[in-house]
């Protein structure tokens, strides 16, 4: 599946809610099944700053392209980071850093977060594009 | 007895809807809301009498500085001060501190000597006092904070050198609402010949503030907090420093004579206060600060003590919920812990709900990290809060936990 449809096919989960309350629980439940970083891998390195919890982003290079494991201490970010490793993992540096992530705004996520909150959000997407840039001049090099 | 729901409708903010669901506010520590008499006023001072201050010899000129004068009057009476010019108009706590910090600064500390703070402050009383011990090479001691969320006194006494040059103290701590004993802290300061300043921001809209009965030598608050305008503040200081003290920032209004060579101060209190004051705020402040007088500074001080104590059992009695901050002495202030539930997700889904609290460190980094987290869950109560309102926080709370758990 590209990103386009994989985002498409998010929206589409998401738009069988119409209460927040609902919404919130899917992406509680989208947390939970996240599989966990071992605590090794909770380290400084990748830690992502901006965030009110804490979130830990690791990539992998396979292949030519890159696989992204994360977690968080907090359950929603935990479904959030889920839906964001779901969409742009297995894809190449070159597609992850194109990406346009419609799909934040289209299932209502960014509404929901404060500024200083989808700052932590925007944060998240900026690292992964960066693992990215960097591998996509790894390649190159 | 106050009658809450006459005093709400003083409040059109508190009949707002959040997604649509009451708006229950419970993040008074940040700000405050205001009273129509302030709106009022603030309205009548832009329709009325807008124009610069100290300044015109024309009518509404004249009009102004009175009012703004007359509020210089009012925030003396309200703490008590002893002398109308020992009262400054600043932007908020944030820059009194600073005013305070770099302009005694300037005139007391220099390498090698000791300025006294506690674990317990906002980091605006910690940064501004860091700056200048750094710019003078000076060091800072810190009073610790017990379990409970108290200060460690013992630990106070002995702080003291040759070398202290002054104490900075909160009255009130923001994260936890411990009330400090002010009076024994500046007495032991005073008794080691050091003098203190007392951070009011959490203070001044709960209870009775006496500068002289505290006698502090520096005493400081923003209006935003105490029903006010956002943007104005007051420096209360003993005139005996703040006439030694060289001026903060230059500019219109604080100059006695200029030429292009020297400059010749005014006298207190327009030395510090440079160019066109928040005067507009100033008088919006003095509005919320009689309101308070006329509402009855004994009957807030009672109810929030029931609001504190219904929320404290209420909140006590959900499992896995632990209080931080269980000082005897407090405003209603409530920091909590949920044993399997992160900050930050009870308080996107208490936003949900309606509820606005506050999750974080409550700007006071140090004393959050001091109780072994990152951050609490902050509902900070006013008097015009209600018992139902704690009721729907609790139930909040417990719908969190099942969403979560």
């Amino acid at each position: 599946m590209t990103i386009e449809e994989k985002q498409e096919k998010i929206v589409e989960e998401f738009s069988v809610f119409d209460d927040w309350m609902d919404r919130y629980n899917f992406l509680i439940d989208l947390g939970k099944d996240l599989d966990v970083l071992s605590e090794k891998d909770k380290n400084r390195d990748y830690l992502i700053e901006g965030c009110q919890s804490k979130v830990w982003l690791k990539p992998d290079l396979r292949e030519g392209r890159v696989y992204f494991s994360a977690d968080s201490d907090a359950i929603i970010t935990r479904g959030i980071v889920a839906l964001l490793v779901r969409v742009l993992s297995g894809h190449t540096p070159a597609e992850i850093m194109d990406a346009d992530l419609s799909f934040i705004d289209r299932i209502g996520l960014r509404q929901n977060l404060s500024p200083t909150r989808s700052n932590g959000l925007l944060a998240m997407v900026k690292q992964m594009k960066l693992y990215a840039i960097a591998y996509s001049s790894k390649m190159k090099g | 007895m106050l009658n809450i729901e006459e005093i709400r409708s003083q409040f059109p903010i508190l009949q707002t809807r959040v997604y649509g669901r009451p708006l229950v506010y419970l993040d008074n520590g940040a700000t405050t809301h205001k009273p129509l008499v302030v709106l009022n006023k603030l309205q009548e001072a832009y329709t009325s009498f807008n124009s610069n201050v100290h300044r015109g010899v024309h009518a509404l000129s004249d009009k102004a500085s009175v009012e703004y004068e007359g509020a210089r009057e009012t925030v003396k009476r309200f703490i008590n001060a002893p002398l109308v010019s020992e009262i400054i108009f600043t932007s908020g706590a944030t820059a009194s501190i600073n005013l305070v910090a770099f302009s005694f600064g300037e005139r007391y500390i220099s390498a090698g000597d000791e300025v006294i703070i506690s674990e317990m402050e906002h980091h605006a009383n910690i940064v501004p006092w860091q700056m200048v011990c750094k710019r003078k090479g000076a060091v800072l001691k810190i009073i610790p904070v017990l379990d409970d969320g108290t200060l460690d006194m013992e630990r106070y006494r002995e702080l003291f050198s040759s070398r202290t040059r002054i104490v900075a103290v909160t009255h009130v701590s923001n994260a936890l609402g411990t009330i400090n004993p002010v009076r024994e802290i500046t007495r032991i300061a005073h008794d080691n010949g050091v003098p203190i300043l007392i951070d009011g921001a959490q203070a001044i809209q709960h209870g009775n503030v006496d500068v002289q009965d505290i006698d502090c030598d520096f005493y400081l608050f923003s209006g935003h907090k105490v029903y006010g305008p956002t943007g104005i503040g007051v420096l209360y200081g003993k005139s005996e420093y703040l006439n030694e003290m060289p001026p903060w920032q230059g500019g219109g209004d604080m100059v006695d004579r200029v030429t292009l060579e020297e400059t010749t101060f005014n006298e207190l209190p327009f030395k510090f206060e440079a160019g066109t004051t928040n005067f507009i705020g100033a008088v919006g402040m003095a509005a919320a600060l009689d309101y308070l007088k006329s509402t009855g500074i004994e009957e807030i001080g009672l109810r929030e003590k029931e609001l504190l104590d219904y929320a404290t059992r209420k909140l006590e009695g959900i499992e896995g919920l632990r209080i931080i901050g269980t000082a005897p002495e407090k405003i209603p202030i409530i920091s909590f812990l949920l044993e399997k539930v992160h900050m930050y997700d009870a308080g996107m889904i208490l936003d949900k709900m309606g509820i606005a609290v506050r999750t974080g460190t409550q700007c006071a980094q140090p004393l959050i990290n001091r109780f072994g987290t990152d951050g609490v869950i902050r509902a900070s109560m006013t008097f015009y809060n209600t018992m139902e309102e704690i009721d729907a926080l609790a139930a909040g709370i417990v719908k969190v936990k099942e969403m979560m758990e």
